[in-house]
């Protein structure tokens, strides 16, 4: 094989000129780290709420809870995100869709899309993940709290959430890993991510090998800083007395 | 609202969909197939006491969980083709990419079926092996008639929890340009202007398929928990 190893090409500058393609990388590096930790927030939040929505003594919203998560989780991501960005502007009523179509800039309306679909399909799992948390609390706790006159929002913001928190840390340290992994696919709607970057630079500079080994590291990189990071959250939120506690 | 849907374009297309839905079935298939098998080698070879294959094995698994899917296929559509052709010395025209999307797809989720493999082997009780190697069997027979056929049956909802992951994962081969379901209904929608009804109804198929499928293993999980 005759292939022309150049790692230089990264500190040569774009056709446009205004930055070099390691500029581009790094441009890719930002979006994906900007867009997966907006939609982590909303995964947390949506998630928070409809895992406690699947635990609650009411049929009709655990159901609806129940539903929400199937749908989520039984599409495809890319579906789910072609949905979002091709056919949800189509339907939205009161000329909001219109709005979204021509008033905002196409990467904020691809950003948007992304962070959405991301948000929402994550969010799904983060709710599994709080109901089986909250579930694992002994029966005990709940009973308890509505025995010292607590109601049951009470009982959930004061002892079982506080609780079942600290239990899902680890198994919402791999989602987090996953919501930068899915983050990738935003990269077929057009959305400049680190991806997206990495595929540019092959169609500019003709060098694929360089170009998909920088963005590999790059992911394996997120990879190893969020594991050390949550690492330490792990520690510092763990529960004596359980499995997984030293 | 004030989209007219018009749903006309989908029966003309269902035998292009359907041929879609064959290649979408095809690269799980053979990629569950395949990952089972190279899945449970790996395993294996981390479980080993040969400390160097444990170290291939996990160095393995962890690089393929640390990088998103979209990226091994870029790296399975771009270099690969040009590696099969210069390899086998095949005409350049040859399409190798469904070969190449199973491949990624196979080496990429054998990867997460190792791990569900290792969990399940290590699930079963040490006594097991002590017991098997008691009566005289080596670690290869051990392991073969005694640890694995009872790890996989603790393993079964899991693997086929993942082999739906892995369905739904397949709709990214979209990104070749290859024809599977999902690049089939989107090329109808595009053709004819209906990417709205075209992209609903893809996804409306997946959901029917993805949710039977996981009930039908929610109850086999219950009926191989109670023995």
């Amino acid at each position: 094989m005759s292939y022309q190893w150049n790692w230089s090409i990264f500190s040569s500058p774009v056709p446009t000129g205004e930055t070099t393609y390691l500029g581009w990388m790094l441009s890719g590096l930002q979006t994906t780290v900007t867009l997966s930790l907006c939609a982590w927030v909303m995964a947390l939040a949506l998630g928070s709420l409809m895992g406690v929505l699947r635990t609650v003594p009411n049929k009709w919203l655990s159901g609806l809870a129940a539903a929400y998560v199937e749908v989520f989780r039984n599409i495809p991501l890319l579906v789910q995100l072609f949905i979002w960005y091709f056919v949800l502007p189509e339907l939205l009523p009161f000329g909001l869709g219109d709005a979204f179509k021509q008033q905002l800039n196409p990467l904020t309306q691809q950003f948007l899309s992304a962070m959405v679909c991301l948000g929402f399909f994550t969010s799904a799992r983060v709710c599994e993940q709080v109901r089986a948390g909250i579930n694992s609390l002994p029966r005990g706790q709940k009973n308890a709290g509505l025995a010292l006159g607590f109601t049951l929002p009470q009982t959930y913001r004061h002892v079982l959430l506080p609780m079942a928190f600290r239990l899902v840390v680890p198994p919402l340290t791999s989602e987090f890993l996953n919501i930068f992994k899915n983050s990738a696919v935003c990269s077929t709607i057009g959305l400049l991510e680190l991806a997206a970057q990495g595929r540019q630079l092959v169609d500019y500079t003709a060098q694929p090998y360089e170009s998909f080994i920088a963005v590999t590291l790059l992911y394996v990189l997120i990879n190893v800083v969020v594991m050390s990071l949550m690492r330490v959250v792990e520690t510092k939120t763990r529960v004596p007395g359980y499995m997984g506690s030293k | 609202m004030n989209y007219d849907f018009d749903w006309s374009s989908i029966p003309g297309a269902l035998p292009f969909l359907w041929d879609g839905m064959k290649i979408s079935l095809e690269i799980t298939v053979t990629a569950v197939i395949f990952g089972i098998v190279w899945g449970t080698l790996l395993a294996m070879l981390r479980l080993s006491p040969v400390k160097p294959l444990a170290w291939f094995a996990a160095g393995y698994v962890n690089l393929f969980r640390s990088i998103p899917l979209v990226m091994v296929l870029l790296w399975f559509f771009l270099i690969v083709p040009q590696l099969l052709r210069s390899f086998f010395n095949l005409d350049p025209n040859t399409d190798v990419r469904l070969t190449s999307a199973m491949i990624g797809f196979a080496l990429f989720e054998s990867a997460y079926y190792s791990e569900i493999i290792r969990a399940g082997i290590q699930s079963v009780p040490k006594g097991q092996v002590a017991a098997a190697s008691a009566l005289g069997m080596s670690y290869s027979q051990a392991m073969r008639l005694v640890v694995l056929p009872q790890a996989f049956r603790n393993m079964v909802p899991l693997l086929l929890t993942q082999a739906i992951v892995l369905f739904q994962d397949t709709s990214l081969v979209y990104m070749s340009a290859l024809a599977d379901f999902f690049g089939a209904a989107y090329k109808v929608g595009d053709r004819d202007g209906r990417l709205v009804e075209l992209l609903l109804f893809a996804g409306a198929v997946y959901f029917v398929l993805c949710f039977t499928l996981s009930q039908v293993v929610r109850r086999l999980q219950k009926r191989m928990a109670t023995v």
